[in-house]
Order: C-alpha cells, then structure tokens, then sequence
C-alpha cells in the first residue's frame, strides 16, 4: 500500500447526504474478481447526467471529495471504495461516514475526515473554487483563505496510513497470541472451537 | 435512620472491617475476595470473550467464530491471498455459500447437467467461489445442493450461526445473525482476506444502544412492521458507530425467524450490528441443527448461552423506548429505508422536515419514486411483488404470505409475483406444506433459492419505472433494477398488495 501523507489538489463539492454504496457504485459494477477499472463505475447514476461533477473538465480527477452526512451507508461492498480509487480520490471530507465504508477507505488507503457540518460547509464552498490541502502528520486540512480545520484520527490508523502498512501482515505477526487464544476457546467453550468439522456424524 | 453506636471494645474491628472492605472492593474484590465485574450488557460479554490483545488505544484484536463467504466479496480476498502465498487459518470455522447472482430458475437440466449462467461475469464470480472453496479447504455448499440458499438464511439453519459467537460475512446483512444472540456484522473484502488469514479482526469496541420494543403488537403487524418502524424513528444513520440490542416484550415474544428479520435491517439504520439476548426460544431453536453443538459441549453452549444476557444495572449508552401500539403495517415511500411510514398514512410533503437536506433528499426520491405529497399509501398501485430475502424468506415469512392468498389471486394488472425460498431447505418444507400450491395458484412464480429481486445482480429484476411491493431491505435507487420503484413492506402486506394490485392494508383481508 502506498504511504498517505499529504493529500493536495482540487475537490469536488459533492456535499449530498446519505450517499449509499450503491451511488457509489451500482450493484452491477459489483461481478468483477478484481479490483481494478472500477472507476467508470463510479456515480455511475449521476454520470448520465452529461453536465456532473465527476466528468466536468475543471474537476474531473480530483483527489479529494467533501460529502455530507452518513457517506459511504448502504451495502458493505468494498467495491466503493475500489472505485473511489480508481476515480482517483485519495480522501473523502464529510460530517460522518457509514462505519463499514470508512473501514473500507482506509484499508485501500483513502482517508476518511471527519469534521463538523460548519466546516464541511465551508469547505464545498472553497472546493468550488480552489484547492484544499490535507496534512495527516498534523491532522488539518487548510485552504488557501487561511482556513484551518484540525480533524481527530485513530492512531493505529493514522501509522499504518503513514507507513503504507499491510494490516494482514501486522496481525499474521501476532500469530502466537491468536493461537493461544484458540487453545483457550477450545478448553473453555469448546463448542465454538467447532466449525464444520463437527461433523453430522459427531 | 440513626445508626446505632458501636461500642468502644469493638471499634477497631470495625475500622479494620471498613479498610478491608474498601482495599476489596477498590481492588475489584468482592467480601469473599471473589473477584467482581461491573454489570455488563450482553455486547460486552461477548465483546470480552473474544479479546485476543488489547492495544494501548482501546483496539482489540477479536477472535472470530464464525465466517460466511459468498462469491460477491470474496475473489478479491482469496487473489490476494493466493498472491501472497498465505493459507485460510481455520477452514473449519468458515462456510462458503453462493447467493448473490445465482438465477432462480431451474439450475439443472433433466439429464443434472448445469444449465449455463447467460450473464458471463455472474458466471465468472460463481466459477471463482465454486474453485477457491476446495483450494483452501473451505466446505462449499453448492447450487445443487439442497442445503445451498442466502448465507443469512443457511447460517442458522445449518447451526453454524451459533449464540455468543461472533459471526462475519462481506455483506451489511450479517447482522441479521444477531437475532440469535451472536455479535455479527457485515465487512468488506479487505477484512475477509483477513479474517481468512488470521481469524481475527482489528477493531474499536462500539457505543451500545438499547431499543426496547414494549407493548402487544396488534394484528396484521409483523417482525417487519417492528424493524421499519424503528428505521423510521431513529433514522437511516441513527444507530451509526452503535451496536443496538432489540430488547422489551415485543422482542422476547417474537419467534427466532421473527427476531432474524428485525436484527437483519440493524444495517438499516447505520448500527453495526444488531443483539437479541438468547432464551429458551434460541436454543430450542439451535438445537439437533447439523452443525451445532453435540453432547457434552451442548450442555456446556447452553450454560454459557444463559449466562450471556445483560445485567440488572448494565447501561447502555443510549435507550430508545418503542411503544407497540405505535406501530402499524409499515410501508416506505422513498428511496431510503428511513422514509416509513404506516400504511393507514400519505406520502409525506418534502416541506414536512425540518432539515434542509433531507427536504431536498424526500424532493428528490418523489420525483424518482413518482410519487406526490398527500397521496394516500394505500392507493399506490404496484405492477411486481417480490417475497424474498435475508430479511424476509423463512419458512414462517412465506406462511404468513401464503395465508394471506389461500383462496385469493393476484390482481391482473400485477404483472410479475415471485416467492423465492431463503434455501433448498425452507423450499422443501413449504412444498412439504403445500405453501408452493398457494403460491402458485394465487398467480405467483415459484423459484429457487437465492438473493433474486433484492439486488440487482441476477435476472430478477424489476422493469425501469415499475413498481415492485418487496419484503427486502433496501429501497435504494436502482436496488432492484435501473429506474425500479421499490416499496418495503412485511411478506403478509407483500401478499395483500398482489391481490389489491396497489399497497393496501392487510388488516383488511384477514
């Protein structure tokens, strides 16, 4: 994964609420067995409009998108946030976001930033206009009319960003402590210890 | 009261008494020197049997007992596995099951040969579970098995989705377990590659929510009714960054399928993940299923399963109390599953909220919903009816659509009325019942197991414009196909709608 450390650029003033997955990409976009190319899928239902945000030549490409309310609700599909990649969107700025598409974003490594309705605001306000600017070490985002928005990030989150760290790998390290985990299960509920194995004839 | 003088000679047991006291129960020690925990809520129990490590700030590795594949969100998982050259830590604990793009017509032809997928990429998906399931020892039930149906429904009915246990799939609607008591939540395609490498997920404990349902539910209002109802009142993003536990009279008197339908649509309004403690229902419910626990290990399941529900005293960090007799045959207007209303009601007038984007939101879904402010629900006239879904696709959803249309046909200007069995099994035990004949006679498809008109990912889809009275989920746009209108309601509502021909109340017809 590769490091997110500053994020720099144009943004598009999307500001809808309550955009669900399935806005971000439809369910059709969903039959791929790999991750790549989902970008033409994104917003595909409001791409038909030929005038959109996303197609427009002043913002199309764009790393960073502010939204509204509950981005990313709906179906768990981490299609949503291939695709978002694929557009090129490296963070998305809203009020708040579904728990499972923030979970998504960042292990495709987009940031997700949380900051209050005022600011979000503002910021489809600036977006319209300029650039905005994300620095994850300090955890702001800035504008260029001297805005300053400080945003709240888990730690463990904000390293592995940082470092382009493979969660996998970090956790297949602790194997030693899942396994002694497991010969607790199976001597204290050893019921869970079975899965298929219990077999029918058990 | 005065308390009484302690006399002078006993004065310094009673200071050395107090110290002890206090060192004890400071120390977490009860009088005994037992050690004494907080009251928990049912989340937290579970939560705690399930700490692998504790990070510094607060995130847990948690253990995962259970883990439902399907062949929409896995390929991606079991490629970067493969990429990487890393095995599935516990096969055993894990179940893969295809769902999503299966079609529901007929899958074998006379001779058992498959009949071939005409959608080459749903072809290609399935293909890939079909293969990656025995390459990494993973028991795979297949299209042909009898067993084979929608992960939510296969799960509890083959006993692998267990009480206490805590359960994953790459699908939002793994909440759905929780109706049996387990901490089950959707993931995505990231999380499955690692639970499938490690068992284990990386994760930050959850606020609790406590809705509590009280009251007698009147006739003709079902599980579904409940669930829309309290979509409807907290919001599709009320219960965000929360695990809810369904708690109060109407919750314990519900069924266990009945109890599956409510936790499924958690989702549904932004919880991660929905609990309803077990009791005795839920282990009658989970006993003799072939994947549940045996002998020895039941009896100790059942003690720990008793064990698991919240104290008196716990608290949650919010309560939502739900009268029963608020709640009515439910049915939505819009394209969230937020816009509920009961179906006695009108489509509301985007002027009627208070805030500014979801005026614009409700403008926008009349407009693709085709609907007007102040029409009555129950005039709405629908042209599909879909009885199907993790939500709403258990032997007792169709007995309760089938006893709405004994007797009764559709009405004709309904053009298309699909039941699709949630597995091989409840499709085997409605026929046992004759539920198919109902069905068929009232004008309605009979089809096999699957996701079918929930999403549109198989043939079943909804025309462009048309609208369809479905016992899903989501009534999102496009959900069930480009331009379709989407109507949630209950499996009895679904039915009275196919012989009305519009959303009509179901108290009406039995």
């Amino acid at each position: 994964m590769e490091p997110v450390k500053e994020i720099t650029g144009r943004a598009y003033p999307f500001g809808q609420k309550n955009v669900d997955t399935d806005v971000i990409i439809p369910s059709h976009w969903l039959k791929t067995i790999t991750r790549d190319g989902l970008g033409r899928g994104a917003f595909e239902t409001l791409r038909a409009d030929p005038d959109n945000l996303f197609d427009s030549a002043e913002f199309k490409g764009s790393p960073i998108l502010v939204a509204g309310d509950n981005f990313g609700c709906g179906s768990s599909r981490e299609h949503a946030a291939w695709a978002l990649f694929d557009l090129g969107v490296r963070a998305v700025i809203a009020p708040s976001f579904s728990d499972i598409f923030s979970g998504n974003a960042f292990k495709n490594g987009i940031l997700t930033v949380v900051l209050p309705q005022e600011a979000v605001d503002r910021l489809v306000e600036v977006a319209k206009t300029d650039p905005i600017h994300i620095d994850l070490e300090s955890q702001t985002v800035t504008t260029p009319f001297q805005d300053r928005f400080t945003f709240e990030i888990d730690p463990f989150r904000k390293h592995c960003l940082l470092h382009g760290l493979d969660e996998v790998g970090l956790t297949l390290a602790r194997g030693d402590a899942i396994g002694a985990f497991e010969g607790t299960v199976r001597t204290d509920r050893p019921f869970l210890a079975k899965g298929t194995d219990v077999g029918v004839a058990a | 009261m005065m308390r009484p003088a302690i006399p002078p000679d006993r004065r310094l047991d009673h200071a050395l008494a107090q110290m002890l006291f206090l060192k004890y129960r400071l120390g977490g020690l009860n009088r005994l020197g037992m050690a004494t925990t907080n009251p928990r809520t049912l989340y937290q129990k579970i939560w705690d049997a399930h700490v692998v490590e504790r990070r510094d700030d607060g995130t847990c590795l948690i253990y995962i007992d259970r883990h439902l594949v399907h062949e929409v969100t896995s390929p991606q998982a079991f490629e970067a596995l493969r990429l990487a050259g890393r095995k599935v830590r516990r096969p055993d604990l894990t179940l893969a099951v295809p769902d999503h793009n299966l079609p529901t017509t007929a899958r074998r032809d006379a001779q058992g040969a498959r009949i071939p997928i005409a959608d080459r990429e749903s072809a290609q998906q399935l293909a890939a579970l079909e293969h990656n399931a025995p390459e990494f020892g993973i028991r795979y039930i297949g299209d042909a098995d009898r067993e084979q149906g929608i992960v939510h429904v296969v799960g509890p009915e083959q006993g692998f989705s267990l009480p206490g246990a805590t359960i994953v799939c790459g699908d939002s609607h793994t909440a759905c377990h929780g109706g049996l008591g387990a901490l089950a939540f959707g993931i995505g395609t990231s999380e499955v590659e690692h639970v499938l490498a490690t068992q284990t997920l990386l994760l930050k404990q959850s606020k609790t929510m406590e809705v509590r349902v009280e009251g007698e539910l009147t006739p003709g209002v079902t599980a579904k009714d409940v669930v829309l109802h309290i979509t409807g009142v907290l919001g599709a993003s009320g219960g965000t960054g929360y695990v809810i536990e369904y708690t109060g009279s109407v919750i314990r008197g519900l069924s266990v399928e009945g109890r599956l339908t409510v936790s499924n649509m958690a989702i549904e309004h932004g919880a991660r993940a929905g609990l309803i403690a077990p009791d005795d229902k839920t282990i009658a419910y989970v006993k003799g299923r072939p994947y549940a626990p045996k002998g020895d290990d039941w009896d100790k399941a059942v003690a720990w399963w008793k064990s698991l529900a919240t104290d008196p005293g716990a608290t949650y960090d919010k309560v939502v109390v739900i009268d029963a007799a608020d709640i009515a045959p439910s049915v939505t207007w819009g394209t969230s599953p937020e816009d509920v209303v009961p179906i006695t009601g009108t489509v509301p007038a985007p002027d009627s909220f208070a805030d500014a984007s979801k005026r614009d939101a409700a403008a926008k879904s009349l407009a693709y919903m085709g609907l007007e402010p102040g029409q009555p629900m129950a005039s709405v006239e629908i042209q599909n009816v879909f009885i199907g879904s993790c939500t709403n696709s258990r032997i007792e959803d169709l007995r309760a659509a089938a006893a709405v249309l004994k007797g009764r046909r559709k009405a004709d200007t309904v053009k298309w009325a699909i039941v699709v069995p949630g597995s091989g099994l409840v499709k085997a035990m409605a026929e046992a019942e004759g539920l198919d004949r109902v069905f068929v006679d009232a004008g309605f498809e009979w089809r096999e197991p699957g996701c079918s008109a929930c999403l549109g990912m198989n043939p079943d889809k909804v025309p462009a414009g048309e609208r369809c009275a479905s016992t899903s989920n989501r009534n999102f746009v496009g959900r069930q196909g480009p331009g379709a209108r989407t109507h949630l309601v209950s499996p009895a509502m679904a039915a009275a709608a196919a012989v009305a021909g519009h959303l009509t109340d179901v108290r009406d017809l039995i």
